[in-house]
């Protein structure tokens, strides 16, 4: 399984990052030697095994529904680079009402 | 040519847990902006989510009620996208095996049943809040709230069954009541606590395939996902009957102009790229707990319907208006029990009950009339004590002070007379006291009968027994005749 500028292009706009033709060749080679490595696992038969959603063996990890205290508007905003009102803010993502 | 509309709802309802699903802050609406946050909800670096068990325990309640099969083994999922009120970049929720699937609800339209089939219902956390129109945001800012981030949702997700506004309607209706009943949600469409998502398409009536179909949002009320999808129905047959084609997109709708209109958003991606999220273990349910959560299910709506009907024999609708709500349904039942009355019970709270309620804009933990009072009063008028029409100043008189009956009927001594002689005596004085409207009656104008009765009724107060009244005039007229 190769993969190609395309998808390293794809990839890169979903997780907000811009590569320049170098980089992208670059990304693209070293994504090929990652998939190339896990692709060994197709030597093995794995048909009859379930899909490893953990990879702990254990199961049902759960609280009791109680409130614990919340942090302060003020703590919760202090690493905010704006800020209005107590709420976060951020360019606006609706381009109009 | 006619078209047909094939609809699919995606209904999320946020669960009434007391803090949210992976973490110990208040899962409360509102709050001032920013107070119920904790780290793990603001995705804070290392933080690890731990699953709240009541968040479990109310999903699985909502599969069984809607007829799913529940997973013996489900996990949860990333679902990675970006937008501001997602402050970890994605949501954790669940996507290859979600805690329910292959489930239904039956909707009831007059005398025609039909189910409405749910695909499956999955856990997850709920986003922050955008606030882009509030007067304090700037033109180049969207603000965020991020204390909704994290309270638990079940995901609805219904099988295309729907073919009409008017079944989507009668679907979420009955969608929230059961999650009422269970006390799983509090179904609150204004506040967001349920939320309703429509995807619709259309086609020529017979046609088997497909239309293009478009994605509606931002409905907060049941009727207005009524007349959204009415609206996008005519807006998708009008296109095509213009020998235009459907642009598969997204429309938000307005309820203040009635219309929907395409989202405006700048980023967009359908590209979620799922995979297990390794930060949670998967859950087990053995089939002792489901037992377990089964049997501490209520009796659900559409049973409770039946049962109401069959039991105290009242008519269907009779039986959906009073089972609307848990609290109601055993109000009534109380009173019928007590007063061993079915039907009159039925009347009483349908008419004086919900009447009183609605007039004074009060729920029925106000209402100052107890079942054992409106049953006691109801007896008071089987037995002939008060007659029915006396009987509802008594209830007046109730509702304003949480009196007994017998205690009000006392003190304004409003018994019912039904001594013969007492009423024969204001017959004849009313009949001494109108010789014309007697004349008349002699002359065969029948109809005087009912201005005499209400002189009767008059002069003792509305309590004289308004049968033997009309039978007394009746004999008295009858003998003068002669």
């Amino acid at each position: 399984m190769a993969i190609t500028i395309a998808q390293v292009e794809q990839v890169a706009r979903l997780a907000k990052l811009q590569f320049d033709s170098e980089e992208k060749k670059r990304m693209a080679e070293q994504l090929n030697l990652i998939v190339d490595y896990v692709e060994k696992l197709n030597e093995l038969d794995t048909s009859e095994v379930a899909p490893t959603a953990h990879i702990l063996n254990l199961t049902n990890v759960l609280r009791e529904d109680s409130v614990e205290p919340s942090l302060s508007p003020e703590e919760v905003l202090q690493n905010a680079p704006r800020q209005n009102n107590s709420h976060f803010s951020v360019p606006r993502v609706i381009k109009e009402l | 040519m006619s078209y047909e509309a094939v609809i699919g709802l995606e209904v999320h309802c946020q669960l009434s847990t007391e803090s949210k699903i992976f973490s110990g802050s208040s899962a409360a609406f509102g709050g001032e902006p920013n107070s119920h946050v904790d780290p793990v909800c603001l995705g804070l670096p290392g933080v690890l989510p731990v699953l709240n068990k009541t968040a479990v325990i109310f999903a699985i309640k909502t599969g069984l009620a809607m007829n799913c099969r529940i997973a013996g083994h489900s996990v949860f999922a990333r679902k990675n996208y970006f937008y501001p009120d997602l402050p970890k970049g994605y949501q954790i929720s669940q996507f290859d095996e979600p805690l329910c699937e292959h489930g239904y609800l039956e909707i009831q339209d007059g005398n025609e049943s039909r189910r409405i089939g749910i695909t499956r219902i999955h856990l997850e956390e709920d986003a922050g809040k955008s606030i882009h129109a509030e007067s304090f945001v700037k033109s180049d800012e969207t603000l965020v709230d991020v204390n909704r981030c994290g309270v638990p949702l079940v995901e609805i997700v219904g099988e295309p069954d729907i073919r009409t506004p008017r079944e989507a309607n009668l679907y979420l209706t009955e969608l929230r009541q059961i999650v009422r009943y269970l006390g799983v949600c509090d179904g609150n469409m204004e506040e967001g606590s349920l939320r309703c998502d429509a995807n619709i398409s259309v086609r020529p009536a017979g046609q088997k395939e497909l239309g293009v179909k478009t994605e509606l949002k931002n409905m907060n009320s049941i009727r207005g996902v009524e007349r959204a999808l009415e609206f996008e129905i005519a807006r998708q047959v009008k296109i095509l009957e213009e020998g235009g084609s459907i642009q598969q997109e997204t429309l938000l709708w307005n309820a203040n102009t009635n219309e929907a209109a395409p989202m405006r958003s700048k980023e967009y991606s359908h590209d979620y790229r799922y995979f297990p999220e390794p930060d949670l273990v998967p859950l087990s349910i053995t089939d002792e707990w489901i037992a377990d959560i089964e049997n501490s299910l209520p009796e659900l709506p559409s049973a409770r319907r039946r049962r109401l009907a069959v039991e105290y024999g009242v008519p269907e609708y009779d039986a959906a208006v009073l089972t609307d709500n848990q609290a109601l349904a055993d109000y009534y039942e109380e009173v019928a029990r007590a007063a061993g009355d079915g039907k009159a019970a039925s009347n009483w709270v349908m008419g004086e009950v919900l009447g009183y309620l609605n007039e004074h804009n009060l729920n029925l933990k106000d209402l100052k009339v107890t079942s054992e009072n409106l049953a006691a009063l109801l007896k008071l008028v089987a037995e002939g004590t008060i007659s029915g029409k006396i009987a509802k100043t008594v209830f007046a008189e109730m509702a304003s002070t949480g009196e007994q009956p017998d205690t009000i009927v006392a003190a304004k001594g409003l018994v019912q007379i039904s001594d013969s002689s007492e009423i024969t005596g204001h017959v004849q004085q009313v009949l001494a006291d109108n010789p014309t409207e007697v004349e008349k009656f002699l002359a065969g104008k029948e109809q005087v009968v009912g201005f005499l009765v209400g002189q009767v009724m008059r002069a003792t107060c509305g309590k004289a027994n308004p049968k033997l009244v009309n039978q007394t005039l009746r004999d008295e007229l009858q003998r003068l005749r002669k």
